[in-house]
């Protein structure tokens, strides 16, 4: 085997980045709350999970994905107040879709560099303020000249990608609606999920079509909502905490724009990043080495597709694993055990709060009703967006 | 670890490029950056840093179109929602925090690609407590601000259009400088009142182009080029969002300086800098960024830009470049085109407006209503 340069182990002078505090909001339609109000509630959380004011934080993230959802032009300005970034180093990040866990990737270097002790991450997303629908949105995230005159629409290019999924590995979808069976029933114990429900496989198939062979009940709804992180340097999470759960490896990657020219069954950007991220976090087998996987869930079959991406199943075994009940939250690997952006709400960046910060809570043992039936170590996060483009994935552990 | 910039590359500036895709713009800027770092983005670079606005850029997810045209297919590649400057601070922490050995900043300017700029400046105010404020163009927020400015710092009329003067005359020796003229004090103070106290010569006019810099480690640093420009410290900094609770003398801007003089080991700026390049969309904000970056004494600023300290020849050049009154202003690319001057500056390639120095520090804003900026201290 060729050997491989490894960023993260030459020079040992960088620092271990734990964390100590998380927070959310519960996901729905939240028109009477601006997105600062919303950035403020999961702060506030966040610093009395990690017994902290906001004078104690050095440094803020802000993860936010279209400035079209609100209608405003440098939305990480407007968020500045609501978000705890006044009068402080501000940085808002963006990958699309990916931000989610992109913003806690950020985070993780304002620690790590040292430039920080203390970062405060905050992920804010509102949807309800676009009208109609944030679909209407999303018609200006395409090539102007390419793609824009075909009059696209997000869920029919998921469409083309479930189907492509579907026909290479030869998978029905009734094995795909398993997922959304699983992860709304998982939303039942989460006290912020916008759409848990007890639903039937039949329920899925019957639900209203999409665009073939979406249907409903196959994909997350938009909604509103925040969340927070707050990062520390060892010697911080020593005097907070005595379980802090560290940031072990972080990795993400972006492809070519040009979508229509890759073959969609399987995720490469998100395989990229995984390697990334395991590499630096020293885990070899993912399958065997990690103990609870977040894979980023807006679409049934995206968490299949994900956990194949991540390398927690190999190319098209991810179906029989959830059928086999292996991914259940009793199971031997538990994926999106929170209920996932299937059950308990999609506000696209904010589902930091179902991805790095459910991972934490179930490292540091936190998640209540919604923890996981065997005991964990380490284990993975994941989120995806832009143009079927960018995977970003966090390894966390609660042994440094 | 010490972090270099070991490559820079740039494309324009022009003030309207029809004929040109922002992705032709960005592609030109990249290749001459990765030509002068002498690597090969696909194999070499770990990360890549864009920054830039989804809005001036007319998309909703502006990321999406980032990677193709920088080489950053399945890489790490992410953006960042600000000045360049923002983005040299985040290349600086990945390489700080060994995620990447090298890593890429990216920013351009389509500027004359928007249609209605003042609208789109409207945007970005809150739309409860100021969108709805009439039909002002933003521009009066600027002019709001300047005469708070100059009534408290005591700044004339004519030490004002000096800025413009000095900016528009270094401007000449510019070759990438679209908007250099020869012109005198009364030029300015001739020109057009156009948003009161503010004339017309003393906002800088839009312009296109990109700026794309490689940063690397030390040791990385040492093997790919004899000329390495350190990155010697940086800093960012956030007011407020509202424009009834910001300080008005670019506080912003001091607490970005403060972090980074602090990384870089710098007590006496006035002192230690011997090259600086700030914003000066407004030519106020000269001032502002000047003081601010403690170059000079509060009240002192004025006499010292008649007296030509701040001129090429002067004790302390500010924008030789021509600044962006002379450049013009390039939107989240401004930051950079600031950037590029102090390294090419340090290099001794900066041709017919070379000066002598040895430290300088670039300071971008990231414009209307905001009050936030980014400030970088580069060495030799």
């Amino acid at each position: 085997m060729k050997v491989e340069r490894i960023s993260g182990l030459k020079f040992h002078k960088k620092q271990d980045v734990a964390i100590v505090g998380a927070g959310m909001t519960t996901f729905k339609r939240r028109l009477n709350e601006t997105g600062k109000e919303l950035s403020y509630l999961a702060i506030k959380q966040a610093l009395e999970e990690a017994d902290m004011d906001l004078s104690d934080i050095e440094m803020v993230v802000m993860g936010s994905a279209p400035d079209t959802f609100d209608g405003l032009h440098m939305k990480g300005e407007y968020l500045l107040d609501g978000s705890g970034g006044s009068d402080r180093p501000y940085m808002r990040v963006f990958v699309g879709g990916g931000t989610g866990v992109f913003a806690p990737i950020a985070g993780y270097w304002h620690v790590a560099s040292g430039l920080a002790d203390i970062c405060l991450v905050v992920c804010e997303e509102k949807m309800s303020s676009s009208y109609p629908h944030p679909q209407s949105a999303f018609k200006y995230i395409w090539d102007p000249i390419l793609d824009r005159p075909l009059n696209p629409n997000l869920i029919w290019i998921f469409a083309l990608e479930m189907n492509r999924y579907m026909h290479v590995h030869n998978i029905k979808h009734e094995d795909i609606a398993l997922v959304s069976v699983k992860n709304k029933a998982n939303a039942l114990d989460h006290p912020c999920a916008q759409l848990a429900e007890k639903i039937t496989v039949e329920d899925v198939l019957n639900s209203e079509p999409m665009a073939l062979p979406v249907r409903r009940l196959d994909v997350s709804p938009p909604s509103d909502g925040a969340a927070a992180l707050i990062m520390v340097a060892p010697h911080i999470a020593r005097q907070v905490t005595d379980n802090p759960v560290w940031v072990t490896g972080v990795g993400w990657a972006l492809d070519t724009t040009m979508w229509t020219n890759r073959d969609l069954y399987f995720p490469r950007y998100v395989a990229e990043a995984a390697k990334m991220a395991y590499r630096m976090a020293h885990v070899t087998d993912p399958r065997k080495e990690i103990d609870v996987a977040e894979p980023y869930d807006p679409f049934d079959y995206k968490e299949l597709h994900h956990m194949e991406g991540l390398g927690l199943a190999k190319k098209g075994e991810a179906p029989i694993l959830t059928k086999e009940g292996v991914t259940a939250r009793d199971g031997d690997l538990p994926c999106s055990p929170s209920g996932g952006l299937l059950g308990v709400g999609n506000p696209i960046a904010a589902t930091m709060g179902v991805k790095a910060c459910e991972l934490y809570w179930q490292l540091a043992y936190r998640a209540g009703k919604r923890q996981v039936a065997k005991e964990v170590t380490t284990g993975v996060c994941q989120a995806w967006g832009d143009l079927m483009q960018v995977g970003t994935v966090m390894v966390m552990s609660n042994k440094r | 670890m010490k972090v270099a910039v070991v490559g820079v590359g740039y494309s324009g500036f022009n003030a309207n490029t029809p004929d040109l895709h922002w992705k032709e713009i960005t592609l030109e800027a990249a290749a001459r950056a990765y030509d002068d770092a002498g690597i090969n983005p696909r194999k070499d670079v770990d990360s890549i840093v864009t920054c830039a606005e989804d809005i001036w850029e007319g998309f909703a997810i502006f990321d999406e179109f980032v990677p193709d045209q920088l080489g950053g297919v399945l890489k790490p590649t992410c953006t960042v929602c600000a000045d360049f400057l923002f983005g040299v601070a985040t290349a600086y922490m990945q390489i700080k925090s060994e995620l990447a050995d090298i890593a890429v900043v990216e920013a351009h300017s389509k500027a004359s690609d928007i249609l209605t700029f003042g609208e789109t400046i409207k945007f970005a105010m809150d739309p409860i407590w100021l969108r709805e404020i009439g039909n002002a163009h933003p521009y009066y927020f600027a002019a709001l601000e300047m005469s708070q400015y100059v009534n408290e710092c005591c700044i004339t009329e004519e030490q004002l259009a000096e800025v413009v003067v000095k900016n528009k005359n270094n401007a000449l020796r510019n070759s990438s400088a679209p908007y250099g003229s020869k012109i005198t004090v009364e030029d300015v103070l001739n020109s057009p009142m156009v948003f009161d106290p503010m004339r017309k010569l003393e906002i800088a006019p839009r312009s296109d182009g990109a700026v794309v810099f490689v940063l690397a480690n030390e040791d990385v640093a040492r093997d790919i080029t004899d000329t390495p420009i350190w990155v010697k410290g940086v800093g960012w900094w956030s007011e407020t969002s509202n424009y009834d609770t910001m300080s008005f003398n670019a506080a912003y801007a001091y607490k970005a300086a403060k972090m980074a003089y602090k990384l870089a080991g710098i007590t006496n700026p006035a002192k230690e800098i011997d090259i600086a390049e700030v914003d000066d969309r407004f030519a106020f904000k000269e001032f502002q960024h000047i003081e601010a970056l403690q170059l000079s004494k509060r009240f002192e600023t004025g006499t010292l830009m008649q007296e030509g300290y701040f001129a090429k020849d002067g004790e302390l050049p500010v924008n030789v470049s021509g600044g962006s009154l002379g450049i013009g202003n390039l939107l989240e690319a401004t930051g950079g085109q600031k950037a590029l001057e102090i390294v090419l500056q340090l290099r001794r390639l900066a041709g017919r407006r070379q000066v002598d120095a040895e430290t300088g520090v670039a300071q971008a804003w990231r414009y209307i209503p905001t009050a936030s900026g980014a400030v970088a201290v580069f060495g030799v």
